[in-house]
């Protein structure tokens, strides 16, 4: 188990760094001149390669990339183009306002998908089941700005019951703050439910039909103990890697949210980054979403391999 | 090991559908080619009598599906505004009206108007265009160019395996959105960006797909045949291969259509598409939906009902094209 964990972890660090490597040259060789880009097209010729000697960026690329890579080993992520200030008194602040409305997405959808998908498994096959497929599926299909204005028309601006923009006034209370966030969330929940609803949904039907379940079921248990000791158990399994696996997805479901919601979290820093070409800003960005992304699935490995017997002790295959 | 492929194709696969999901997770066997045609390769005289059957079969089930249907008849809906709408829209979609700015609908703007005074409703309808266009040419650069790459993975194995798959990993670790950020500050936005973005995420994907068949078809005796033959590589990929995987690639490509719709007017809500004044449902929410908190509900919701509807078309004929040929 050690040893496939080890593994796991090396693949994922270099991945990392093949990433680091990417965003790098994407971000900097593509646009061509940054000096020229931020002083704009009037600005003297001199000025543009004074400030590119500033900036290094005249240098040899691997140079530059290797001053990049260390300095970001040593925590230092360059400076913004557009505030003048360093990357990471933005990118710290920003990261926070999106945890905040990843955890309450998941804190919401976890529970109520898992839910869905374990009521649909019972009744397979029956209306119930039908409507939450077909829900789910629906709601997992739509992007999240259609959901988003669908909900801001009905809740926000026909029925008034919900705040729009979502910018909480400073100092709030964490309810009037989860009252400020539920819009922005939902349209989030929608797509995860259907995703995690149709996993849970399939784990629990495998294990309803597996032998153990028979066995069980044939001397003489309760449904209500099959059902709990024996089939969630079970069917919880792949369920953990798909919520894992959709960080990745809820961060590029965050860059749009927030847009539309207008809300200051890391999706939309790196969004008006990617606009106002400020390259340090969105290299580190994108490179910090790739290493919560990287840590999710991480996260989702170690979490398998601790609840499937047969991973921890078959060892590494 | 097959757990650990199964996981890594999951993980590193954000685009993967979830019923593509459920079903790797159910069957792994399944992401190998599904017979769409009742079989490849080897065909009789009897046998394509056969398909032939078997096809008119499915397109009677089909067209007896209510689900296909009512998806169809939206998605003709759409085609045809975009195709003929600029001559049938009530008003011209470029046509401003400054004195008849951000007005609710009413009978002669069935939708109301912008914020310039054009008539929501031809923009909505016009707006069918772009994304009509943007999105099958994604999809389809992304499975052609993903089924190359596929198939040169799962043929030579190895070292160029290796090292597709590590950079395939890296870049799906990103989502489309942020993927997209990066090909905008180095090309621009436009059309042309958005089918290059959406092609090549689905390149990455589809690729993984191809390669796992193509892992699956290199063993048979057919490749061996074609190599004691000595033909290039190139001719036995190409020639040989290609037409026995094609069933999983067909598929993907209806698969990866839907989820192009999603993605692309998902950036070009975020300004990476057409660029006003060129009606454009995504584009139009992006320049509409700051006048939300105004009140002008219109001039945003309309659009993004035209998105929805689209979406749910092609999720229908999907499904119920899934239901008849993978039973």
């Amino acid at each position: 188990m050690g040893r496939y964990l080890l593994k796991r972890l090396l693949l994922a660090v270099i991945t990392l760094i093949i990433l680091s490597v990417i965003i790098f040259f994407a971000g900097q060789v593509l646009p061509g001149n940054p000096g020229r880009a931020i002083l704009g097209p009037f600005a003297a010729q001199s000025a543009v390669n004074a400030l590119n000697h500033t900036l290094g960026v005249d240098r040899p690329l691997v140079a530059q990339y290797w001053t990049w890579f260390t300095g970001l080993l040593h925590g230092h992520m360059g400076t913004s183009y557009q505030f003048h200030a360093p990357v990471s008194s933005f990118l710290y602040p920003a990261l926070g306002h999106s945890l905040k409305l990843a955890l309450l997405a998941f804190i919401i959808v976890v529970p109520l998908s898992i839910l869905g998908g374990v009521i649909a498994a019972l009744n397979q096959g029956r209306a119930v089941d039908r409507i939450i497929s077909v829900t789910g599926l629906s709601l997992s299909t739509m992007p999240e700005f259609v959901s988003g204005i669908v909900l801001i028309v009905i809740f926000a601006i026909g029925l008034k019951v919900l705040p729009y923009p979502a910018n909480a006034p400073g100092g709030a209370s964490i309810v009037t703050q989860v009252r400020y966030l539920l819009l922005p969330v939902i349209p989030l929940v929608f797509v995860l439910f259907g995703y995690i609803a149709r996993m849970a949904r399939a784990g629990t039907i495998e294990a309803l039909a597996s032998d153990y379940v028979r066995t069980a079921t044939l001397k003489g248990l309760p449904r209500r103990t099959v059902i709990r000791r024996h089939v969630l158990r079970n069917s919880l399994l792949p369920t953990i890697t798909v919520i894992a696996t959709q960080t990745g997805y809820l961060i590029g479901g965050l860059v749009v949210v927030e847009t539309l919601f207008n809300y200051p979290g890391l999706g939309r820093l790196i969004y008006t980054a990617a606009q106002d070409k400020d390259f340090p800003m969105l290299e580190a960005g994108v490179l910090v979403i790739g290493i919560v992304y990287l840590t999710a699935t991480l996260l989702a490995d170690v979490l398998y391999t601790v609840l499937n017997p047969r991973i921890r002790l078959g060892g590494a295959e | 090991m097959a757990t650990e492929d199964l996981r890594d194709t999951l993980v590193a696969a954000p685009g993967l559908t979830s019923v593509e999901a459920e079903r790797a997770l159910t069957d792994p066997g399944s992401l190998a080619p599904v017979p769409l045609t009742g079989g490849t390769g080897g065909a009789g005289g009897a046998l394509d009598s056969s398909v032939r059957r078997i096809r008119r079969e499915h397109l009677s089930l089909l067209l007896h599906s209510p689900t296909f249907i009512v998806g169809g008849v939206i998605l003709l809906f759409w085609i045809v505004c975009a195709v003929f709408a600029s001559h049938f829209a009530p008003y011209n979609p470029l046509a401003q009206n400054l004195l008849n700015i951000n007005t609710a609908p009413s009978a002669a703007h069935w939708f109301g108007t912008d914020a310039l005074g054009e008539d929501v409703f031809s923009r909505v309808l016009v707006g069918a265009h772009s994304i009509l266009i943007v999105a099958p040419l994604a999809t389809l650069v992304g499975t052609v160019a993903g089924a190359a790459i596929g198939l040169v993975m799962g043929y030579f194995g190895g070292w160029i395996d290796n090292i597709f798959g590590r950079l395939v990993d890296a870049v799906l670790s990103l989502p489309v959105q942020i993927t997209a950020f990066i090909f905008i500050v180095a090309l621009g936005p436009s059309s042309l960006t958005l089918i290059l973005v959406i092609g090549f995420v689905f390149a990455l994907i589809i690729a993984r797909t191809v390669r796992t068949a193509v892992l699956q078809e290199r063993e048979l005796d057919y490749v061996a045949a074609a190599k004691l033959r000595d033909e290039g590589a190139l001719h036995i990929m190409f020639v040989e291969i290609l037409p026995n995987v094609i069933a999983p690639i067909v598929v993907e490509f209806t698969v990866r259509l839907g989820y192009a719709i999603f993605a692309i007017a998902t950036l070009s809500f975020l300004g990476f598409g057409i660029q006003p004044p060129t009606p454009d449902w995504g584009a139009d929410i992006a320049n509409t939906y700051q006048y939300l908190a105004a009140g002008y509900w219109w001039e945003t919701l309309f659009p993004a009902i035209a998105v929805a509807s689209l979406i749910v078309a092609v999720n229908l004929i999907g499904d119920s094209m899934e239901a008849v040929f993978v039973q």
